[in-house]
């Protein structure tokens, strides 16, 4: 695999004529799964081109928390308010969120009766209404971002994992989402695809993408995140810098997580 | 102990040898399939045994003993020789195919017949030449259909009593299959929906239509509604029948999507929900290509039931393939010859049903591509 390091995205999503400086503001959020308390008061203002990377303990409610931001789960009290429009009930609201965010799932979740090119440019088609010759045009482009065009005619089912995730990848950015989540983009592939998933995700923080990441991996917290957030119990119990985070955790819980993912 | 660990050529050069004579061809195939163990050299000496037994009497009474002239009377068959008398098949062919058409008017069910194969043609492959204007075709199809046969707009009006055979199971096995498959479709999406009446609804349609018999649903129609119609107003008994096996078949094949839809991960709904896409649009271009692709066996399953259980119309008093044989039989020329007639009427459904199961296969592999993800 070549490495050569061409910012990902041209037209940069954080400057593409849109003056709001907020991406994501999330305020006294709560979510029940039934009696379940899964996120409890959360507050969380993302800006524009920020990285913000979450971990926690599994079960601490981090993919539910950028499940709400897409409105894959529904959240029960308090506000999220996503580039500039409130998350409600409205089905008009939520469709137009959705597709000014792109999600990546940790089961790639590839539609797997299209080819990867058809992957790429259904959404294109069917909800911006591009014509077909334009969505081919740019989602070739795109797969040649992230290093995998002569797939382009294959089925997802033909591809290794670390290939289903970049097309993954692919997809959602063939959308111009100005705000990506990703969950647990590599917990699923065998260790030797993690880096090829994670090179590209670098490259896309790099262009300026606003991105909201849960990962286990602290190295790329490390390299491209403005912010890491430690969740435990549905709450979010601190969050700092990334060198701040890692070095010197001021909760105990956070400690003992470090501990446990940092010590082999 | 030295002499077997040295290798007198160089590693990469030894010569491809053919296998052992043993191993493929024909004695390959026999030893691999027929005398693999002992069991199974029993088990095929056994086979071979009965197929010497009954294949040499079978084709004798089918083909050599038989007669195939154009006959009038059984007992002229049994002067020529002892074998089959397929004279009965003859002499009745027509009423078997068109029921009691009216002789002159034929030709409307030949065309209707015939044009039936170019409206299916471009549902049952995407590779057709000008697809596109044959599914305006097939569209309008069921409308030409039901003017060819019934008549009206200045061609002679022919009553659904005078429609009988295998034209009759064609009818109501083909409208049965296409109108049923979109219904079954949207109850189970109806039964998948998250908006409560509208689950309720399509549960309850299901469940008394499976819990249901179709000869009671049958005799409903033919005698129950009468008494719901206004006095005076003629609905036509064939009519009643096909709308019944349509409703029947819809709630079958409501449950064989369901089986479908249940296999589609999660994940899918999400990712088509993630890229913005409508539940229409979901529906349409993720999850039903996919589900029916699962459904595809049980789909063609249900049809050739349904197709088959045509034959259940004769109870009403239509005149299926069935009916027309119990009439031949209870004519006193042809009394006693009900096997042939049953094995030439279980050959035109064989026909039908076979290649129905062919066609799913085809379509199996077409739509498989390659792996199942998760």
């Amino acid at each position: 695999m070549d490495n050569d390091t061409t910012p990902m995205i041209d037209e940069q999503p954080a400057t593409n004529g849109d003056s709001r400086k907020t991406a994501i503001e999330i305020t006294e959020m709560h979510k029940w799964f039934g009696e379940f308390h899964v996120l409890k008061n959360i507050n969380l203002l993302v800006e524009r081109g920020e990285r913000i990377v979450i971990c926690g303990p599994s079960g601490s409610g981090k993919s539910t928390l950028i499940r709400c931001i897409n409105r894959l789960e529904e959240h029960q009290r308090g506000e999220i308010i996503v580039d500039g429009i409130t998350l409600t009930n409205n089905l008009k609201n939520i469709s137009e969120i959705r597709s000014e965010v792109g999600m990546v799932f940790q089961h790639f979740n590839l539609f797997p009766h299209l080819t990867v090119l058809e992957n790429c440019t259904l959404a294109p088609i069917w909800v911006r209404k591009l014509p077909k010759e334009e969505a081919e045009a740019s989602a070739m482009k795109y797969l040649e971002r992230v290093r995998i065009p002569e797939q382009a005619l294959k089925y997802p089912g033909q591809l290794s994992g670390g290939q289903q995730q970049r097309v993954a990848i692919a997809r959602s950015l063939c959308m111009n989402p100005k705000i990506m989540l990703f969950d647990e983009p590599t917990s699923a592939l065998d260790p030797e695809m993690i880096k090829e998933v994670l090179d590209v995700m670098i490259q896309l923080a790099q262009s300026g993408m606003t991105m909201l990441v849960v990962t286990h991996e602290m190295g790329f917290a490390k390299t491209v995140a403005n912010r890491v957030i430690f969740m435990d119990e549905g709450e979010i119990i601190e969050q700092n810098e990334p060198s701040e985070f890692f070095d010197n955790p001021q909760n105990d819980r956070t400690k003992l997580f470090l501990s446990q993912i940092l010590s082999h | 102990m030295a002499e077997l660990n040295k290798q007198d050529y160089e590693p990469g050069t030894h010569v491809d040898l053919a296998p052992p004579v043993s191993q493929v061809g024909i004695t390959g195939w026999m030893r691999k399939n027929l005398f693999s163990t002992p069991t199974n050299v029993v088990l095929t000496i056994l086979t071979i045994y009965f197929l010497y037994k009954v294949i040499p009497p079978v084709l004798n009474w089918a083909f050599i003993d038989a007669v195939f002239s154009d006959l009038d009377h059984r007992n002229e068959c049994r002067e020529i020789a002892g074998g089959a008398c397929w004279a009965v098949v003859r002499a009745r062919l027509e009423q078997f195919i068109y029921g009691f058409y009216p002789e002159h008017l034929r030709w409307r069910v030949n065309l209707t017949f015939v044009l039936m194969f170019v409206a299916l043609l471009p549902l049952l492959y995407d590779n057709v030449p000008k697809r596109k204007y044959l599914l305006w075709f097939s569209l309008i199809y069921p409308f030409f259909a039901f003017f060819m046969l019934w008549g009206g707009l200045g061609l002679e009006d022919v009553e659904s009593a005078k429609m009988g055979g295998f034209m009759l199971t064609v009818l109501i096995g083909m409208t049965g299959i296409v109108v049923s498959l979109p219904l079954g479709i949207a109850l189970s999406l109806g039964r998948h929906s998250s908006a409560p009446i509208i689950k309720v609804l399509s549960v309850w349609y299901i469940e008394f239509f499976r819990g249901v018999p179709l000869i009671t649903l049958l005799f409903v129609a033919s005698t129950l509604l009468n008494y719901f119609m206004p006095p005076g107003t003629h609905f036509d008994l064939l009519l009643r029948v096909i709308i019944m096996v349509i409703l029947f078949a819809a709630a079958y094949i409501a449950e064989v999507i369901r089986g479908g839809l249940a296999a589609i991960p999660k994940g899918q709904f999400e990712a088509a929900d993630a890229l913005g896409l409508s539940y229409a649009k979901s529906m349409r271009l993720i999850i039903l290509p996919q589900a029916l692709k699962i459904s595809i066996p049980g789909i063609v399953n249900t049809f050739i039931g349904l197709y088959k259980d045509t034959t259940l119309v004769v109870i009403v008093g239509l005149l299926d393939p069935l009916g027309i044989s119990r009439a031949t039989l209870a004519d006193s020329s042809w009394q006693g010859l009900s096997t042939e007639l049953y094995i030439f009427i279980a050959l035109g459904f064989f026909i039908s049903c076979f290649a129905m199961s062919r066609y799913s296969l085809y379509l199996e592999r077409k739509l498989d591509t390659g792996h199942r993800v998760k």
